[in-house]
């Protein structure tokens, strides 16, 4: 180690996802009710809740793919509701995961984490397809880099979008329920891959119902019921001493 | 009488009344006549016969106008498919206006008005004489119903698709380009090559328009052949016309129903 002087990262002064008074409706049906949330960086926070609380749609926010009604967004000190914010530059850094994949089935593996690299990038294929073949061992897929997406099973489809989004270098990772479309024997594989994410120091966001991953690798754990954060704190304090009402009842129906 | 005896009965009348026909037309036809009509010794020679101009000038000419049309009427209706949803409403608007009005027109009218009414009214006769004028008359309809196929097919890829490559920082047009249009183009193989069987046929209009020796397309010449050449008189040109037509549309109509069925086995 050199004696450099210590200059903050990026993104370690601000936390990494700043959430504030998030506000959320689709017609008159008001889905998010005024959420502050935040993800320091470095961190893994999981998101859980019955279905239909806005899980989805909070995370669905954090990169604007959801337009927030009211409220602010800010990544890593910036607000992205700024006009003057390049939105598609900052979605570039926030790497997503969705519960059904969402593979380009018109690509094959390889195409599929190289095509972003080298549009948004700018990346020389060389060096896009060094990138994807290291982050594909990573997920331990390489021996599928020339398969079609349709030829892969779920989990294999799963780590394939993870290594998508790594192929990015993003500074941080959104899940939503990514083991949820998964058959109960591949959801190891993938939950294995998210770890070691988690452990090399990735800022990630997590929905999920895998309440095994919360405790064990999650940073905080935040209960949503109906639009709102109900309850948040340490994985551990959350499962096994919930404070509040509707968290035990959630809690216990699913543990 | 049990019911499967019935049923047998029932089919064993059918095919008697099927075979009573065939030999009732047999016994009126006057078959020496209708091969002397429709299939006569001279036109169907090869050496000094119609074949030579049918498929040379005829058939070449009718499979380069379809694929100028498809080409043409392709681009003009991914153009208006993608104006159709578009953001921007009075795109939008446009759009639906343009396909409403040309696809409520018979193609003919709308050739006949670019070949005649344009320079009319605007004093600008289309390029490529009344052939050219008759075909943009074609690319504006054909634009309008290809258009419909093309929207439906890009609606018909999975929203998700583009959420994706919008969470990778993907630009929309990138988006639409890269991702979301040739998954669109794989489901509409099959209606775009319906839509090429359609347009062989709609050349033939062009015979209306009227067209220089070597640039009439099969039905033109087909229709000269009654008058004129060793089969005059007779129909002969048209049936040899008409074997032509179904030499380049039926593998094409084979191959969609190929398409279709590959297509729905393969539901991803
Ligand atoms: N695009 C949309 N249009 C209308 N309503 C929506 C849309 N997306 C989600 N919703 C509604 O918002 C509510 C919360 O959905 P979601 O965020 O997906 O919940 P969760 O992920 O927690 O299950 C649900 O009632 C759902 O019907
Ligand atoms: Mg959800």
């Amino acid at each position: 180690m050199t004696a450099a002087p210590v200059l903050p990262e990026r993104g370690t002064m601000a936390p990494a996802i700043q959430v504030t008074g998030l506000h959320k409706h689709f017609g008159r049906n008001e889905v998010l009710k005024g959420i502050d949330f935040h993800v320091d960086a470095g961190q893994v926070v999981c998101v859980i809740g019955p279905s239909g609380s806005g899980k989805s749609t909070l995370l669905r926010c954090v990169n604007r793919l959801e337009e927030p009604s009211a409220g602010q967004i800010l990544i890593e000190g910036v607000d992205i509701c700024d006009r003057k914010v390049d939105l598609d530059e900052v979605r570039s850094r926030i790497g997503m995961v969705f519960q059904q994949f969402n593979l380009f089935p018109h690509l094959n593996v390889l195409k599929n984490l190289t095509l972003a690299q080298r549009t948004v990038r700018g990346r020389s294929k060389d060096e896009a397809v060094q990138i994807a073949r290291q982050t594909l061992g990573k997920v331990g897929l390489s021996e599928k880099e020339s398969a079609y997406p349709a030829h892969l099973s779920g989990g294999q489809q799963q780590r394939v979008s993870i290594a998508r989004a790594l192929s990015m270098n993003p500074d941080m990772m959104l899940f939503d329920e990514p083991t949820s479309a998964l058959d109960p024997e591949l959801v190891g594989d993938v939950l294995a891959v998210m770890k070691d994410l988690a452990s090399e120091g990735m800022t990630m966001m997590v929905v999920t119902h895998e309440m095994g991953f919360a405790r064990e690798v999650g940073n905080k754990l935040v209960f949503m019921d109906g639009g709102v954060v109900v309850e948040e704190g340490l994985p551990t304090d959350v499962l096994s001493n919930p404070q509040h009402e509707r968290t035990q009842a959630f809690l216990s129906k699913v543990l | 009488m049990t019911r499967r005896e019935r049923a047998i009965l029932f089919q064993v009348a059918l095919y008697v009344a099927l075979a009573a026909g065939i030999v009732a037309l047999a016994l009126v036809a006057d078959w020496p006549t209708i091969r002397e009509n429709f299939w006569n010794k001279g036109g169907v020679d090869w050496a000094d016969g119609n074949w030579g101009d049918l498929i040379t000038i005829g058939m070449v000419n009718t499979v380069k106008y379809t694929a100028i049309a498809f080409a043409g009427g392709l681009a003009l209706g991914l153009v208006l498919a993608l104006m159709r949803l578009s953001p921007v409403a009075p795109y939008r608007w446009l759009a639906t206006i343009y396909i409403e009005f040309f696809r409520g027109l018979p193609a003919l009218v709308v050739m006949i008005f670019m070949s005649t009414g344009l320079p009319i009214a605007f004093g600008w006769t289309p390029p490529g004489g009344t052939v050219g004028a008759g075909l943009i008359g074609l690319i504006m309809v054909a634009g309008a119903y290809m258009a419909e196929t093309l929207r439906a097919g890009i609606q018909a890829v999975p929203k998700g698709q583009a959420e994706a490559a919008r969470s990778l920082g993907m630009r929309p047009g990138t988006t639409t380009v890269r991702v979301v249009l040739p998954q669109a183009f794989r489901i509409v193989i099959p209606p775009l090559t319906n839509e090429f069987v359609l347009l062989i046929k709609d050349t033939a209009l062009l015979f209306l328009l009227g067209a220089a020796a070597n640039e009439r397309e099969l039905t033109s010449v087909a229709k000269d052949f009654l008058a004129s050449g060793p089969s005059a008189g007779t129909a002969t040109s048209l049936v040899q016309a008409a074997l032509l037509y179904l030499i380049i549309t039926l593998p094409l109509t084979q191959l969609v129903a190929w398409l279709e069925r590959r297509q729905r086995r393969s539901v991803r």
